[in-house]
């Protein structure tokens, strides 16, 4: 399979990244390259196989239903580029 | 005094201990190379001078007080990966510009409760994503290895009667360095070259597909990427969760063994930590390997690869043999379907582990006309190519309609992968040996490398396979190559038999010597 630059932008629409023409244009040679490469598992036989869940076999850990942390909203917001009143401001979006 | 930045952490702890010279001392002779070379090599990408000095001091008064941890006074430099409490940790990408977080990751956390010092922050490929340190928002790291030509001549004995000058006669050597900048690998570049150039006793990495073990043999360390489960994943940031381990690149087989054991723990926080307690690996140093089965896979000998590689791959095997291992040919059928399966599987989880950098909660920020805008351009100016090529590949083959095609597929063959090394183990197999990368360290900027990904991608040939399964593997290093640049041997185990890898490693190490750089920097 292999996708043209439509499927390209529509893919980075998917992926949230803006991407200028030229952007787009180098991306699809790049992402056929890649694709032609895993082009290689078609020869491999899979009836029959199931799709790996877990690497190393284990039951998922389960912790108590109790608060464990909390309390942290200053810790929280420390990073972020715009906060007010240990909330995040992001642009308007219901208008 | 002799340069401190020399000793092994084995060494170093012995003399802290005998009080021959303190944690200060040590930490500042590390700070000061540090501040010397890293504008050459750029491995650091942050120092933390006081924080390495409080911690240091802190080790001082703990060893003079009798209450010694397993890594106590041991200067460490962490890869930009590892979450630290206030200290820039950015994954080497401009996405995370100013990052620093209020949490410390589980593995650091664990170093610094043993002892350890925090000398800085080592340089990566972004998001962990590159074979050769160069997809880094703060630039290439330089391999303090340089390529050589090495020429002799045959001097006679020779008697000058006039002057008195004699000579015995012998070979006489001259090095001519090469000044072409050498990459050290990738993605844990930066820790590699550090640990190579005596910039820290020894470093945490992350391998998901080779990470630890390419970079290790391209500087001549060793680097032992343990079993999944073994080291918490918690406060590391995430590339590709199913495949990410953290381990450590050290200068010999026995640092290695003391670090993953500080390292390693079980974590509630981390639900895929495995309940198993840590062994002392450093026992398994010395052990024989007297009758123990080697398999060495048919598969792994590759079109074009150098004749360097397997002549490397012989003497290791020549090496195992005399110490009384029984070498047997073994086949993994499926080894060649690794690397493609793993350009599924790690862009697809990537894709997803990478949607939180959105410009909202840390991190870089660019305006736009709504929200949606805002991601776009601040995802758009945060990541570099490598990360946006992994990420739209990731959301392609997870996209509706492709992801049984590719995705499902790629977790079936990985299921394959992981299926022939139960059957060799099966069959008796002790530990795998391979080379660990089909060349030595490459140029800076190499054109075909930059010009198609896909070559860029063969360095994990022989690594990936073991991610894939969840396995545990070791690089170390076992000869230098025509150039003078070092080539590092593969040990693959069974689940959580590190100590298997250690105790194997560990003869080739004896049997190779230990490998450095002349330096320059």
């Amino acid at each position: 399979m292999s996708v043209d630059i439509e499927t390209v932008r529509r893919v980075a629409r998917l992926a949230r990244i803006a991407v200028s023409d030229e952007d787009a244009q180098r991306m699809t040679g790049e992402l056929n390259a890649i694709l032609g490469f895993v082009e290689q598992l078609d020869e491999v036989d899979v009836s029959g196989i199931e799709p790996m869940t877990s690497v190393i076999p284990m039951e998922m850990k389960k912790r108590q239903d109790r608060v464990t942390d909390g309390g942290k909203a200053a810790d929280i917001v420390a990073n972020a580029p715009a906060t007010a009143e240990n909330f995040f401001l992001v642009p308007k979006v219901v208008e | 005094m002799t340069d401190l930045t020399r000793l092994t952490i084995a060494e170093a702890r012995a003399k802290l201990r005998g009080r021959e010279f303190t944690a200060t001392e040590l930490t500042d002779a590390y700070l000061s190379a540090i501040d010397r070379a890293n504008p050459r090599l750029n491995a650091y990408i942050a120092v933390t001078h006081d924080k390495a000095r409080t911690m240091a001091k802190a080790s001082d008064e703990r060893l003079a007080g009798g209450q010694v941890g397993a890594l106590e006074g041991i200067p460490l430099g962490i890869k930009d990966l590892f979450a630290t409490d206030g200290e820039h940790t950015q994954a080497s990408s401009h996405v995370l510009d100013g990052f620093k977080p209020r949490y410390e990751s589980t593995v650091t956390a664990n170093l610094w409760a043993e002892g350890a010092v925090m000398l800085g922050k080592l340089n990566m490929d972004e998001f962990a994503m590159g074979s050769s340190n160069e997809t880094s928002y703060y630039g290439p790291v330089v391999n303090p290895w340089r390529r050589a030509r090495v020429d002799t001549a045959v001097m006679p004995s020779t008697h000058d009667g006039a002057g008195g000058f004699a000579s015995a006669g012998g070979v006489l050597e001259a090095r001519t360095y090469d000044n072409m900048q050498l990459v050290p690998g990738g993605s844990s570049g930066g820790s590699a070259a550090a640990v190579s150039a005596f910039l820290c006793a020894g470093a945490t990495a992350t391998d998901t597909g080779g990470s630890i073990r390419q970079p290790a043999a391209f500087t001549g360390t060793v680097g032992i990427k343990p079993t999944y489960g073994r080291c918490s994943r918690w406060g590391i940031v995430a590339f590709a969760s199913s495949l990410d381990q953290a381990g450590p690149i050290a200068r010999d087989v026995r640092d290695a063994a003391i670090l993953l054991k500080a390292m390693a723990s079980v974590d509630p926080k981390d639900t895929t930590s495995v309940d198993q307690p840590v062994p002392d690996y450093e026992a398994a140093i010395g052990g024989s390997v007297k009758g123990m089965k080697i398999g060495i896979p048919r598969e792994y000998r590759v079109d074009g690869m150098p004749q360097e590689i397997e002549a490397l791959w012989q003497k290791g095997i020549a090496w195992l043999k005399d110490a009384g291992a029984e070498i047997v040919d073994i086949s993994l059928p499926h080894t060649k379907y690794a690397l493609p399966a793993y350009y599924i599987v790690a862009p697809a989880e990537a894709s997803s582990n990478l949607a939180r950098y959105d410009g909202v909660r840390y991190g870089l920020r660019v305006p736009g006309k709504d929200i949606v805008d805002m991601y776009e351009k601040s995802r758009a100016a945060g990541f570099g190519r490598e990360v946006k090529r992994r990420i739209m590949i990731g959301t392609y083959v997870l996209s509706a309609g492709y992801y049984d095609a590719y995705y499902i597929k790629a977790q079936k063959v990985r299921n394959l992968i992981k299926r022939d090394f139960e059957n060799v183990f099966a069959q008796g197999i002790d530990t795998i040996l391979t080379p660990a990368t089909p060349s030595a360290a490459f140029g800076i900027a190499d054109q075909d490398m930059a010009n198609d990904p896909v070559k860029m991608y063969l360095n994990d040939v022989f690594t990936v396979t073991v991610n894939m399964a969840g396995l545990p593997g070791i690089a170390v290093p076992a000869g230098l190559d025509g150039k003078g640049l070092p080539l590092g041997l593969q040990l693959i185990g069974r689940p959580f038999e590190e100590e298997t890898l250690f105790r194997t490693a560990a003869v080739i190490e004896k049997a190779a010597g230990r490998f450095s750089p002349e330096q320059w920097w």
